[in-house]
């Protein structure tokens, strides 16, 4: 396997086979051969196998570009196939890396792939992106965000962002050397537990796919030098409205990363810098909680609970405890509606917003109310196993 | 004038993806906004009073914090959006 060393464009040679596979793009002016030559020249390094990975790596495959590489550290789960289209159903339980550098293989044979099996950190980004041209962010969380974007201010690599929530996306690059960088836009992450993670707050499956491909032309036209890449620009996609709107984003001579003094000279602890900021109280940890198997005993009793259900009217058709609903957005408002003098057992999918939900109702005076230790999965693992997970 | 609420916000504004408010500036604008759906204001907030750091307000398509913060001025036929970082990829 070859390696990452940087070639010049017009070092590199297409064999005929490669001719062949790559006319469409070798035909137009834009592309040509010295495009195609760039193309085969360039090192993309992904950040992730996942919803926007996987568009991405395809796509950045079967164009031709030469070098690959994809960080990743997880495993194909059932839940992950609604929209991280490079992995299939029987590829559920490999490493995600392992099915990935099949598919990509199998498209392009040429594709020099180096698969890194780790978390992206503070500790090898640095490393990592030096050894790249162009660094594709599909990551999850804003910890690893913060720090895709300083190591790349470090090491002077263009960011080629992308994130999704729901139905919408936003689209830029950042940290090329005039543009602005993620933290000119961002400077400071929202406290944890604010702003509600796709696993939580849900993804249309396709949105990934819009947002990816959108980045995977960003990357394409960063090496080609053609059109007008994303630099300065902040694209927001509303899928459900079809809507493509822009923001004009600016570098921030005082941005803490890449402004005109920066107090960012390495690489910093970011779930720190993402946690300690938080303004919100953190949910207490020493709850009251009951276990699933307690429930089920105490409700076969008969004994009095009452259970409180704090997901959305969605989820309660998915699968329920007959319990009564309130959201929990809703709880402050209906609080009224349930009877502190009873027990109750307040649950959500996991745990974690319910957990919420009881010290909220503990602040406003309520005794007697438990959290359902990890929530209506826990039921459906234990207690019941028809019930469907979600 | 319109403001625009993201996904992420819905939830404390009723659903609603956009809020008509009359306002001169982007501050009267923002307070129109959670008096009327106050739910939104520890979100858009501080305790002190203050626009949050991780919350963007663009003017159309400019950053607020480019022109006079939440003294710029506006008209009727102007949007304000709020723009909140996300971070999903997976």
């Amino acid at each position: 396997m070859s390696t990452t060393t940087q070639v010049k464009p017009e070092a590199v040679t297409l064999t005929n086979d490669e001719i062949l596979r790559y006319s469409r793009h070798l035909i137009m002016p834009e592309v040509g051969m010295e495009g195609q030559q760039k193309l085969k020249a360039a090192r993309v390094l992904c950040i992730g196998a996942g919803g926007l990975g996987s568009p991405l790596a395809l796509y950045l495959a079967a164009a031709g570009v030469g070098t690959l590489g994809i960080v990743d550290f997880d495993v194909v789960d059932y839940t992950n196939l609604q929209r991280q289209i490079i992995h299939t159903t029987a590829d559920v339980g490999r490493k995600k890396l392992d099915s990935a550098a099949e598919k990509l293989k199998a498209i392009n044979p040429f594709l020099n792939l180096r698969t890194f099996e780790t978390r992206l950190s503070s500790d090898n980004a640095l490393d990592l992106f030096r050894a790249f041209d162009i660094i594709a962010d599909g990551t999850d969380n804003f910890p690893t965000r913060y720090l895709v974007n300083d190591a790349c201010v470090l090491t002077g690599k263009p960011n080629v962002y992308g994130s999704i929530f729901r139905f919408e996306g936003q689209a830029s690059v950042f940290a090329t050397e005039q543009g602005p960088c993620y933290r000119c836009l961002y400077p400071e992450p929202p406290p944890p537990g604010l702003v509600p993670s796709c696993a939580e707050g849900g993804v249309l499956g396709i949105l990934p796919g819009l947002v990816g491909v959108i980045q995977a032309t960003e990357v394409i036209k960063l090496i080609l030098g053609k059109g007008e890449p994303l630099i300065g620009r902040l694209l927001l996609i509303d899928a459900l409205g079809m809507k493509f709107r822009e923001l004009k984003l600016r570098k921030n001579p005082d941005c803490p990363a890449c402004g005109k003094h920066p107090t960012v000279t390495k690489l910093i602890d970011y779930n720190e810098f993402c946690g300690i900021r938080g303004e919100e109280k953190p949910v207490e940890t020493k709850l009251p909680e009951m276990q699933v198997e307690e429930l089920k005993r105490r409700l076969d009793a008969g004994d009095d609970l009452f259970v409180l259900d704090v997901r959305e009217p969605h989820e309660y058709q998915i699968c329920n405890l007959n319990g009564y609903l309130i959201p929990l957005g809703d709880l402050p408002k209906r609080v009224h509606e349930l009877d502190s003098g009873r027990e109750i057992v307040a649950h959500c999918r996991s745990g974690v917003r319910s957990g919420k939900a009881v010290d909220f109702l503990r602040q406003a005076g309520f005794k007697k109310v438990h959290n359902l230790a990890g929530g209506i999965l826990a039921w459906a693992d234990k207690i019941d196993p028809k019930m469907p997970k979600y | 004038m319109k403001i625009l609420i993201p996904t992420p916000l819905r939830q404390y504004s009723d659903k609603q993806p956009a809020v008509e408010v009359k306002a001169a500036t982007v501050g009267e604008a923002l307070s129109g906004l959670v008096m009327r759906h106050p739910d939104l204001r520890r979100h858009l907030y501080t305790e002190e009073g203050k626009l949050r750091a991780f919350v963007n307000v663009y003017l159309n398509d400019e950053d607020v914090r480019y022109l006079q913060k939440e003294a710029t001025q506006v008209r009727d036929s102007d949007t304000i959006s709020i723009v909140p970082s996300i971070a999903g990829g997976r």
